[in-house]
């Protein structure tokens, strides 16, 4: 056991290991941070939320670290509600049943390009007479522009680019850039400044009442932007390293310790146990993994999860082809003087696989295991490109599974494919360097090479 | 008549099979001691040794042939008793062995006092701490400082090691010790030291020893009675004191006419021939082809004669022995 502390103090001489345990560090840290500050729960809601969830983000924005790549300053979401005091609200009654509600909101636009897309959103109390909306919008020149009149049920939205009268108004241009552009300009150009928006409602009811939210959504959004379903990638990145390192250790961990049991097992009984497992080892080294487990998840097309996949790479690789490696060593060991005299001791088969045996691979074992996290974090990815993912977490594999059935990469939306990539990318450099670095210091024979 | 109180051994066998036959290194061995007795058994390389204590103990490799005989130890057949009442029963309750080569038969991977320990927590399911005391003494015992304790074995030196391995040997108080020639590898100094440790545990514990070797030299300070192994049979028992002084067996004669005087002037003798191949022994006694006293009768297989209280394998103790041993078929 000594021994092995001393390795792994070793492996800080080599400076791939170092680079490695950085990587796997900071990678370890974003998902313990994940797992503190955004619960499973409200990670859940939010990645399994449609457009009543994320009705303040854009659709497939990119992150606003698209800004530093242009010389442009992108534009971004703006988010006015009358609710929250972001607008100015007077209320004048006008006689026994009428009142106007006036909401005033004004803000300032310094980005270089349009929104993306322009909403109001409504809520409005009343009993039965339905309130009437105006809407006025004012750009810094001074040009006035009058756009649609609604009538508000409780819940309205008004989306300006719908709005076909609004649009003739407008020459049809489409009125987020209409409202924003330079008229004496060439090209469209925003105008920067402050604009106004000015909603006049009529009710007629007294005790009536009329909130908006104006959300202005820009090109660029979050750190990683947001996907087709306006969902904030940063939800499933970073909850995608928790899952992504708890399937890669736990499946790392679990295959090779039962595939060295196994062996180990074979080796000491010998004769038709270990014929037995040789021959089912090879029978399941010609069996494809891949192809089972999209079986599997077909079959378990309800109750499909992440954990059941697990526990099937578990099951299929307990006869894995690693088991004729750690036989090989086994085979060695079993002839070791010292075996014959703990048999001679009266030490029983569990006690000469558990503490004669086994401690002598671990030196084998740790390079493996650590190599064998990534395959995992891999298959996990892959699994959920073939749609076989967890239908309910966010996992990285989600997210380009994602980008690639709504053509992410065709229209341009190079982020939302190449940031989980990158940091499937990451996990496997990591554990990689690690790895080859173990391997080193546990086989000494590799140092020269 | 031979001490047989502790161990009784009729008609032992072990063949092994290979693959260029049948190998017979334990072929009807016939043998005994008593309580707080250390017999010798010596011979010359290949000759079963090794095998007759792997026999006694059962520790059987996995190509063996044929496995028969009585095994009195104690009163008890151990024959009759299955592999897992056997490992509870009799290994290191009863009998326990420091292996050859006892220097590479410890655990790299534990520390030397927790390997000494183990037994006690096998066998008689003690704590860590209790078995740990009691190793403790061991190591005491043995004379090998208590703090070495928490080494591993390729921290000790050869010495060391061979006095762990007995430690571990003693300590669940076994009445028989096999030990397989412990001092082989060892330096003079080292093999006197150890001989001399083994004597006095022989005292102390009142423990017998089997003590497999082929230096008639060093072990004749230990030996109370000397078994000669030949050609995978015990030709020989006696006592030590006649034995040294005048071996029955044409063998043992030949044997101990080879070892080096030190204060004779006598030029060490050595055997002509070699010992027979193990594999398909003919008819008749084995060490006839070899024997200056051959004659007409040893064309068939010697029985067992008991000459005053020594028993020996040889047809010319046919007029003064009893017959104690009819011939075995082969």
């Amino acid at each position: 056991m000594r021994s092995i502390w001393a390795g792994i103090r070793e492996v800080w001489r080599y400076p791939s290991a170092i680079v490695g345990l950085t990587i796997i560090f900071l990678i370890v840290a974003l998902g313990v941070y994940t797992v503190v500050t955004l619960p499973y729960n409200e990670a859940i809601r939010l990645w399994r939320g449609g457009e009543e969830v994320w009705s303040e983000s854009p659709k497939t924005a990119r992150p606003i670290w698209y800004d530093w790549l242009t010389r442009r300053s992108l534009s971004r979401t703006i988010v006015l509600n009358s609710r929250d005091g972001q607008a100015v609200k007077t209320v004048e009654t006008l006689g026994e049943d009428a009142q106007t509600i006036s909401l005033v909101f004004s803000f300032d636009y310094p980005y270089d390009t349009f929104p993306q897309e322009v909403v109001i959103f409504f809520t409005a109390q009343f009993d039965q007479k339905t309130p009437h909306a105006s809407m006025t919008w004012r750009t810094p020149d001074g040009r006035e522009i009058r756009l649609g009149q609604v009538s508000l049920r409780p819940t309205e939205t008004y989306r300006l680019a719908l709005d076909t009268r609004l649009a003739r108004r407008l020459n049809n241009v489409l009125p987020q850039i209409a409202l924003f552009a330079d008229p004496d300009s060439e090209t469209p150009v925003p105008v920067k400044g402050t604009y106004e928006l000015e909603i006049l409602v009529s009710t007629f009811e007294n005790d009536a009442d009329v909130d908006a939210k104006w959300v202005a959504y820009g090109e660029v959004h979050g750190l990683a932007g947001t996907d087709y379903r306006r969902r904030d990638l940063m939800v499933a990145l970073q909850w995608g390293t928790p899952i992504a390192l708890a399937f890669g250790l736990l499946a790392a961990l679990g295959t090779t310790l039962t595939t060295m049991f196994v062996a180990a097992v074979g080796v000491w009984f010998g004769g038709w146990v270990d014929a037995l497992i040789q021959r089912v080892t090879e029978v399941n080294m010609v069996l494809p993994l891949l192809p089972i487990l999209v079986m599997v998840g077909t079959f378990y097309e309800h109750g499909r999860s992440i954990w059941v996949m697990l526990g099937c790479v578990i099951a299929l690789s307990i006869f894995g082809g690693a088991i004729k490696t750690f036989r090989a060593i086994f085979l060695q060991v079993r002839e070791a003087p010292y075996i014959e005299a703990a048999r001679a001791y009266g030490a029983g088969n569990g006690r000469i696989i558990a503490r004669y045996l086994i401690p002598r691979i671990i030196p084998v074992m740790i390079p493996a295991l650590v190599s064998g996290v990534p395959v995992y974090v891999f298959l996990e990815a892959s699994l959920a490109l073939l749609g076989l993912g967890d239908p309910v977490l966010p996992t990285w594999g989600k997210v380009i599974d994602d980008a690639r059935s709504q053509g992410a990469v065709h229209s341009g939306h190079y982020y939302w494919m190449l940031q989980p990539a990158l940091l499937l990318m990451l996990v496997g450099l990591g554990f990689a360097m690690v790895g080859f670095s173990l391997d080193r210091v546990f086989n000494p024979r590799l140092r020269g090479l | 008549m031979v001490n047989e109180s502790l161990l009784r051994i009729r008609d032992l066998k072990l063949h092994f099979r290979t693959t260029k036959g049948v190998v017979r290194a334990v072929d009807g061995v016939r043998f005994g001691l008593g309580h707080n007795e250390a017999v010798v058994v010596i011979g010359e390389s290949g000759c079963g040794k090794s095998s007759l204590a792997k026999a006694v103990l059962r520790l059987l490799p996995r190509n063996v042939q044929t496995y028969s005989g009585e095994v009195y130890l104690d009163g008890t057949d151990t024959m009759q008793l299955d592999e897992e009442a056997f490992r509870r029963q009799v290994r290191w309750v009863k009998m326990s062995m420091v292996p050859q080569a006892a220097m590479n038969a410890l655990n790299p991977v534990l520390r030397v006092g927790d390997q000494v320990a183990e037994p006690m927590m096998v066998h008689y399911g003690v704590g860590k701490d209790e078995a740990l005391a009691q190793a403790r003494r061991m190591f005491e015992h043995v004379g090998v400082p208590v703090d070495f304790m928490h080494r591993y074995a390729f921290e000790l030196s050869g010495g060391m090691r061979q006095r762990v391995a007995i430690a571990m040997s003693l300590v669940t108080a076994p009445a028989l010790i096999i030990l397989d020639e412990p001092t082989s590898a060892l330096d003079v100094l080292t093999q006197a030291n150890i001989m001399n440790m083994l004597k006095r545990i022989k005292d102390e514990m009142e423990t017998s020893f089997i003590l497999i070797t082929h230096d008639i030299a060093t072990s004749s300070e230990l030996a109370d009675k000397v078994g000669v192994m030949y050609a995978g049979q015990i030709v020989e028992v006696s006592d030590a004191f006649r034995f040294f002084s005048g071996p029955l067996h044409p063998y043992s004669q030949k044997l101990m006419a080879s070892v080096p005087r030190l204060r004779a002037d006598v030029e060490p003798e050595f055997i002509t021939g070699q010992p027979p191949s193990l594999f398909g022994l003919k008819p008749g006694c084995r060490f006839a082809p070899r024997c200056p006293a051959r004659f007409g009768r040893c064309d068939e297989d010697p029985p067992v004669y008991e000459v005053d209280g020594r028993e020996v394998r040889c047809w010319l103790y046919e007029e003064t022995g009893t017959l104690v041993e009819e011939p075995q078929k082969a």
